[in-house]
């Protein structure tokens, strides 16, 4: 009841106010009523605490990183290219284009990054080189789930499963590099063959039109790399690389604020409170629901091992499971049953709830079907084309991605 | 003046991303003298909604670093639809009537038909291979389904004769 009360308010968030609300009273009614020890409790916020630090620094970063003009400095080198080289294959060479950027931003700075800061330059970049926004808008929202697997950063729950793996920074990308790049590719063949109608308009920017191009971010491109380093250094050294994120967002914090770019309460804004609070509860109300049924009802789904049938079924389940509500809480059931099979199977958990949300377009059906009785502009979205498109690239991607993970486990080990 | 004679033809141009200095053109030296224009742009409603949805995906998460992309979107939409009818009002350089209508493209490129006498629009789709699929969909359903005669015009020179395949051999 306690779960269903909170991912019910999560969906609906009566009057816009936070998910927290329920959330974080209901863990600790849980608390009281004994369905998890006070003990269970500390330890759930102890694992939980560092990944919210984490994520939080990486808010921070991604909102930073746009105050700098980063974006806009991307959205500038796609038209500046797409208008050097009229004869070139067009709007199929934007969408590569946005492929690579889409793809790189959702690793480094998440797929928040991706969805809220990305995906309007994008568009606004289609406009003024005069071709059809729809494939490219759509890229990004397919690939802020489905290239979210490379870094423990690039989603909210690789985050978790880091912590529950065990894994270094260093291997985890190791082992999910081919499965990333194995379905970025099954992603750029199906898009490229569902929208060639849309892709064979030409670019044709208005000659008049100038480009207020702010140039490239060099100090916080540099301030990212090393931020990046930090992690696998951090990491190899036997340190939490939320450390490296936090003083890659402390470095250039310090310095919008120093220029006054940025007021601190933007910063505080960014972090995003609310829902740090809200990750806390809910992963205690799962942690309950889990060792009071929920866990014993699912164990004998989930197949043991990291054979390549028990991957995909793992995987299969686990994208299952993220589509009836959400990857959020869909991961924190999954992880502690996974764990014990070792880090293969928690990675075949993270392909699952990290490509599967891309079936439905809110990436689960509960949202969907609220969306349904809201209406939003008066009649319901036309759904048909986008899921269309997620039943050719979400099974297609799972398949290539567990087969790519088995073959990285094989090759580097497990 | 053009829009008060009963006698002069309503000319309904589908002005889009891309193709719609040809649809233009073609408006301007095929439809009759003293022709009514009408440009018509149609933003497709669901691109936005695509952005909306993959922010309620986030479960929330967004509200830190932004705002709702959908929101932002629909707002850049509208002006980039303005933004593109005023440059083909431009180069029609006649008074016009301009359209800006937020939904299903096609479906809104037909209710538009029903009150013109002629719609230009450019074709779509891939041109590399022709044939019964190098139409667009929404380009085939209007061609389909529009109520008055229809103008497919090329975005680019028409090809020449020599490319059409040889005829089937004849049975023997």
């Amino acid at each position: 009841m306690a779960l269903v009360a909170v991912l019910a308010w999560a969906v609906i968030r009566p009057r816009g106010w936070p998910e927290a609300v329920v959330a974080v009273p209901a863990a600790v009614i849980l608390i009281a009523a004994g369905a998890i020890g006070g003990s269970g409790a500390v330890t759930e916020a102890r694992q939980l605490g560092p990944v919210i630090g984490f994520l939080a620094a990486i808010l921070v970063l991604a909102h930073l990183c746009d105050d700098d003009g980063l974006f806009q400095a991307c959205g500038a080198w796609m038209a500046r290219t797409g208008t050097s080289h009229p004869r070139a294959a067009g709007a199929r060479r934007l969408l590569a284009q946005v492929f690579v950027i889409a793809s790189v931003t959702t690793a480094v700075l998440s797929l928040d990054a991706t969805v809220v800061l990305l995906t309007p330059v994008v568009f606004a970049t289609a406009s003024r080189l005069d071709v059809r926004a729809k494939p490219q808008v759509y890229a990004c929202t397919h690939l802020a789930n489905s290239a979210s697997l490379l870094l423990p950063v690039s989603n909210l729950t690789n985050l978790l499963a880091f912590a529950a793996s065990g894994l270094a920074f260093g291997r985890f990308a190791a082992l999910m590099a081919l499965p990333w790049l194995a379905v970025i590719g099954t992603e750029y063949a199906v898009f490229t063959r569902f929208f060639a109608a849309d892709l064979s308009v030409r670019p044709r920017p208005d000659p008049d039109r100038r480009e207020n191009d702010t140039g490239l971010p060099v100090f916080t491109l540099a301030v990212l790399a090393l931020t990046l380093a930090g992690f696998a250094g951090a990491s190899a050294a036997g340190v939490n690389p939320a450390w490296a994120a936090c003083a890659g967002a402390a470095v250039l914090a310090v310095r919008a604020l120093a220029r006054r770019r940025v007021a601190p309460a933007a910063l505080v804004r960014a972090a995003d409170l609310p829902f740090l609070l809200f990750v806390l509860g809910l992963g205690i109300v799962v942690k309950a629901v889990v060792s009071n049924g929920l866990g014993a009802a699912l164990a004998p789904l989930l197949p043991g091992g990291t054979s390549l049938p028990a991957l995909l079924a793992t995987a299969a389940l686990a994208a299952t499971l993220a589509n009836a509500c959400n990857n959020l809480p869909a991961v924190l059931v999954l992880l502690p049953l996974a764990a014990p099979s070792g880090a293969g199977a928690v990675l075949a958990v993270l392909l699952g709830v990290n490509i599967g949300p891309n079936l439905s377009y809110t990436g689960s059906l509960a949202t969907l079907l609220w969306r349904r009785i809201l209406r939003r502009h008066g009649s319901a979205p036309d759904l048909g084309e986008f899921t269309r498109l997620g039943l050719l690239t979400v099974p297609a991607g799972l398949l290539v991605a567990v087969l790519a993970l088995w073959v990285s486990l094989h090759g580097i080990g497990g | 003046m053009a829009g008060s004679d009963a006698q002069s033809r309503s000319v309904l141009i589908w002005v889009c991303e891309g193709t719609w200095r040809a649809s233009v053109d073609a408006g301007l030296s095929l439809a009759p003298a003293g022709a009514r224009f009408t440009l018509l742009h149609v933003t497709p409603a669901e691109v936005a909604d695509a952005a909306h949805g993959a922010y309620l995906g986030l479960f929330g998460r967004g509200h830190g670093v932004g705002r709702d992309p959908g929101a932002r979107l629909d707002e850049l939409a509208a002006a980039s639809a303005g933004d593109l009818l005023a440059r083909a009002a431009g180069r029609l350089g006649h008074d016009c009537e301009k359209l800006e209508i937020h939904g299903h493209a096609e479906r809104a490129v037909v209710a538009a038909s029903a009150r013109a006498d002629l719609l230009v629009m450019a074709r779509d789709g891939d041109r590399a291979r022709l044939g019964p699929k190098s139409l667009g969909k929404a380009a085939r359903f209007v061609v389909d389904h529009a109520a008055c005669p229809v103008l497919l015009v090329w975005p680019e020179p028409a090809p020449d004769i020599a490319t059409i395949p040889p005829p089937p051999h004849a049975g023997g």
